[in-house]
């Protein structure tokens, strides 16, 4: 761009430019000296007033907490309460020497160097002049002791506090959860000013996953407070809103009666409602007692169960993950029948065990000396390995694989709760990413009779056996049936159920099986068909914990306990007219049809009967 | 013609003292920044709660801020000339580009993500009263009628892009910035009074069609704190307390209350002349003003002393700027202004603002020490 040369008169700009830049110089001059006499203002004049503000009459905005919905079982008993309780809080700002303060505060009441540096920690994440609980769950004794002494400790006091409490203790511990105190990645998530109040977090369970809901909003009250911030007078508040309520599809009873079931046994049962998809019954063992985590758990306490051999702050039920064993049976039978591998009436002879051709290596049957001559029907009363080793091989790694994933094993149910365990369908690609091999034929012959790579959830289980139930209508689990608000009542929508394209005659031909293997002579569960005016359908199953070799035999009264196989049953009732699916998971039960079958058959007796 | 001499040059000098010379740093410049320097990290370590990780990101800022300004103090102010054109021009694809493609942050549509975020309206602080200087050093001075038309809307366009992200700070400052220079450039004081009567006019216009709910709740507050305590008016009456409580001497350094009991939001980047007032008192904030005035009074020296249109104008424009940086920000402080997010310059915590401070004062250096001994 050329710019026309302009002849520039420039004593006049300079002249121009001078006084202009003289005249905002004189401008700048006045608007400073317009802050300067505003600071005056505020410094000089106003000092005395803005410094009491600051010091002596401060407003405080206290944050009001709001009320933890409840949450209730099927029946309308509650799970999850608020119990009123005494707690010892500190207004940091109010002590002038803390440790002298909390040495002298040892000596009247029992406090533990724990809970004093539980409290070093939790207060760092407040103001000053929040109240900061030092002890929670007070006893009478311990109000009656402190409360005499009370005017030494300015700055302490005793407030009634709203503590979680769980009626049903190991019952609920898993599938509830249990609230805590919220820590400082927590309190990164959340929003700072809503947990002012409340010191507590959901932590596990549906108190995590439904925390936003349960939680309630915070009021606020804008308070007054004198010199040495004892409240004056409330000059305006906000009411806190409550949070919503739960209704589950969980029934406490029958959550007992699987959890007793279990006996001395750890595992996990899971019941789906075959109508809605709600969770029935949801027992992982071995448990603890979630209160315990609520009013803070001592080191001792929480080695004890953090270190215990039981595991029981692992939730077996949502991610605890098991090898399938024969329970996979019934939807490996299917998937021959759907993909047309085999028919209802062909036969096979089972030896015993079952070569690949031309290998040496022998696939055992559980029964040594085999089943004889076998049907598709036979082999799942009676557990034939053989027979699905032929199956699994003529079905193929791929078809098998694709078939189970759509009975969503090797996938989340997505139930609604936090952390759930996907378990794993093997598959050529999986194989190829995270083995870096390819996929042997011996592997499908394992992966048909449930063992190999395989793993499931017992709520998976349930799932899969909800969906083989119902003939292919898959419904994800969920827990929440209602959410009770403070002013509306919010039904959950559930996903709608996605139908599978099965045959029904393929299906019908599965539930025949699986009620023989409950209702027939040889069948692996018929121990429990006793009086009983409907009929179950069902499958055992055993699943390894560790490989016996080639030509060790598997004797279980020489085999320590923790290396004895896990008893596994999944099962549906009324077998006509499906009304509830369970999945049961006894680790080291060793028996399928002895250990795991009477538990599922307590869970279905229990449930059928209530409704008549 | 009359031939300049560096009056320096009549001076026995340190040895550093020419090291800085021959960088063409200007000393009175780099003594005032640096003071502001110390007392900004001062001020950092006891507003964030004695936190090294907010001072020592900031110091990393800051240094990279000076590598910049020394940067552009060794170019002659012909090359800024030469390249206001096509920096004017970046800029502008850059807000439009911010418009469609930019990162949401804070309800504002501010940032682009290249690698970093970061905030293109910031260049328009120095590329429109570049590109305004650049115009009108072309044409006659004072200026015509059809060249401030002209000029009017090289400054609208950037504006109102900013306007719409929106953030009014920064869209104030640039529009400023480019009035700035009409002003020094011998705007006639009739059309200068005119417009202010038509701006005030338009004031109801802008009201109703284009700010938004919260900058209308910011200046219903400024207007009347009280009125919502708790809620929109909580800032400035905590700024308030904080600032008169300090009194004439203050509280002493890191003894501030306010801030530290979480009263006072933003205490470390718009409000942090707040803890300032509150920890030094009256005499702290004289002495704090006297700098900043001081850094003014020797930018308009250098400005006045400048060589050519276009220095000059860029010159006294960059240093309008900085006046109403701190002008603004101490202002919305003390409540006598509506709170607009424009930080304390050089103090507050951030980045954006303070590349752009220094990439001016890298300007105004160059012009100064620059000078031919014969002009052109």
């Amino acid at each position: 761009m050329r710019r026309h040369q302009v002849i520039q008169d420039v004593f006049l700009e300079n002249r121009i430019f001078l006084s202009r830049t003289v005249i905002m110089f004189v401008a700048m001059l006045f608007l400073i000296l317009g802050l300067i006499i505003r600071l005056v203002y505020l410094q000089v004049s106003g000092h005395e007033k803005y410094h009491s503000m600051a010091t002596n009459n401060r407003i405080k905005v206290a944050s009001i907490p709001p009320t933890r919905g409840i949450i209730y079982d099927k029946k309308g008993r509650i799970l999850a309460e608020n119990l009123p309780s005494y707690s010892l809080e500190i207004i940091p700002e109010q002590i002038k020497n803390m440790s002298n303060t909390l040495l002298r505060l040892q000596k009247v009441l029992n406090i533990s160097e724990e809970k004093i540096n539980e409290f070093h920690k939790h207060s760092k994440r407040y103001r000053r002049f929040d109240s900061i609980p030092l002890l929670l769950k007070l006893s009478a004794k311990d109000v009656a002791k402190f409360a005499v002494l009370r005017h030494t400790f300015p700055g302490v006091d005793i407030h009634a506090r709203l503590i979680r409490h769980y009626p049903y203790k190991e019952l609920t511990a898993h599938v509830v959860g249990y609230l805590g105190r919220i820590n400082s990645r927590e309190l990164q998530r959340v929003s700072g000013a809503e947990y002012r109040s409340m010191h507590f977090i959901g932590k596990t369970g549906l108190e995590s996953a439904y925390e936003d809901i349960l939680r309630g909003y915070a009021g606020y009250a804008e308070i007054e407070t004198n010199a040495q911030g004892k409240p004056i007078k409330t000059l305006a508040s906000i009411m806190p809103s409550r949070g919503a309520d739960l209704h589950l599809s969980l029934d406490i009873g029958l959550q007992k009666i699987a959890y007793d079931a279990l006996a001395e046994y750890n595992g996990a049962v899971v019941a789906l409602d075959l109508e809605s998809g709600g969770v029935i019954i949801q027992v992982s063992k071995a448990s603890f007692d979630p209160n315990l985590f609520v009013s803070g758990i001592s080191h001792k306490d929480y080695n004890r169960i953090n270190h215990s051999k039981n595991m029981p702050l692992f939730d077996r039920a949502l991610r605890g993950q098991y090898p399938p064993g024969s329970t996979l049976k019934p939807f490996v039978g299917l998937a021959g029948l759907e993909r047309n591998v085999v028919t209802a009436q062909q036969k096979l002879f089972c030896p015993g065990y079952y070569q690949l051709p031309n290998k040496e290596h022998k696939y055992r049957d559980w029964k040594k000396r085999g089943h004889g001559v076998v049907n598709l029907k036979k082999s799942i009363v009676q557990s034939c390995d053989v027979y699905f080793y032929d199956m699994a091989l003529a079905l193929g790694i791929d078809n098998l694989s694709s078939f189970l994933n759509d009975f969503g094993f090797g996938k989340k149910t997505g139930i609604d709760l936090n952390g759930e365990s996907a378990g794993l369908m093997p598959s050529r690609e999986w194989k190829r990413i995270h083995k870096h091999t390819i996929w042997y034929p011996g592997e499908t012959l394992i992966t048909g009779i449930g063992q190999g790579f395989t793993q499931v959830t017992p709520l998976q289980l349930a799932h899969a056996t909800g969906i083989l139930a119902n003939n292919g209508a898959a419904i994800a689990p969920f827990l929440v049936e209602r959410k009770v608000y403070a002013d509306r009542i919010a039904k959950v929508n559930h996903t709608q159920a996605k139908k599978l394209n099965l045959k029904d005659k393929n299906v019908e031909i599965i539930r025949q099986a699986m009620v023989d293997v409950i209702h027939s002579a040889r069948g692996t569960a018929r121990l429990i068909a006793k009086n009983r005016s409907y009929q179950i359908a069902g499958k055992t199953g055993t699943a390894q914990v560790y490989s016996i070799k080639q030509d060790e035999e598997y004797n279980e009264e020489e085999i320590a306990f923790n290396m004895r196989d896990h008893a596994l049953f999944i099962a549906y009732a009324p077998a006509d007219n499906p009304k509830i699916a369970v999945a049961v998971i006894v680790e080291h039960g060793s028996h399928g049809g002895s250990v795991a079958a009477p538990i599922a058959a307590a869970v279905i007796t229990e449930y059928l009967n209530e409704g008549k | 013609m009359q031939v300049e001499l560096r009056p320096e040059q009549f001076h026995k000098q340190s040895f550093s003292g020419n090291l800085l010379r021959k960088l063409h740093i200007d000393i009175p410049l780099l003594i005032a920044l640096f003071i502001l320097l110390i007392l900004s990290f001062m001020m950092l370590y006891s507003s964030g709660n004695q936190e090294w990780g907010l001072i020592i990101r900031q110091s990393s800022r800051m240094g990279g801020s000076c590598v910049l300004m020394i940067f552009l103090a060794q170019l002659e102010p012909r090359q800024f000339q030469r390249y206001s054109i096509p920096f004017y021009i970046l800029g502008v694809c850059l807000l439009i580009a911010v418009l469609i493609i930019g990162d949401v942050g804070k309800g504002a549509q501010r940032w682009l993500n290249i690698g970093f975020r970061f905030q293109p309206s910031e260049m328009l602080k120095i590329s429109t009263p570049m590109m305004v200087a650049w115009y009108l050093a072309g044409h006659e001075i004072p200026p015509k009628w059809k060249h401030i038309v002209t000029v009017l809307a090289f400054i609208m366009f950037p504006t109102v892009l900013i306007v719409r992200q929106p953030d009014l700070g920064t869209s104030l400052l640039v529009a400023s910035s480019g009035l700035s220079v009409l002003y020094f450039a011998g705007l006639s004081w009739r059309y200068l009074f005119s417009a202010v009567v038509g701006l005030s006019a338009f004031t109801p216009v802008y009201w109703h069609y284009f700010m938004r709910s919260y900058q209308k709740d910011r200046v219903n507050t400024f207007l009347n704190p009280e009125s919502d305590p708790m809620g929109k008016g909580y800032h400035i009456i905590q700024s308030k307390i904080a600032i008169g409580s300090g009194g004439v001497s203050g509280k002493g350094w890191q003894e501030n209350t306010q801030s530290q009991l979480d009263f006072l939001p933003e205490s470390s980047t718009d409000f942090i002349f707040a803890v300032f007032a509150e920890e030094f008192g009256l005499l702290g904030c004289l002495g704090l003003l006297a700098v900043y005035l001081f850094i003014i009074a020797r930018g308009l020296y250098i400005a006045v002393q400048a060589q050519g249109t276009y220095s000059r104008l860029l010159a006294g424009s960059l240093v309008c700027t900085f006046f109403i940086y701190v002008f603004v920000n101490i202002g919305m402080v003390i409540g006598i202004l509506p709170v607009v997010g424009i930080p304390l310059p050089l103090i507050s915590y951030g980045g954006t603002s303070m590349v752009t401070l220094f990439a001016g004062f890298g300007i105004l250096m160059s012009i100064h020490t620059h000078k031919k001994v014969l002009p052109s």
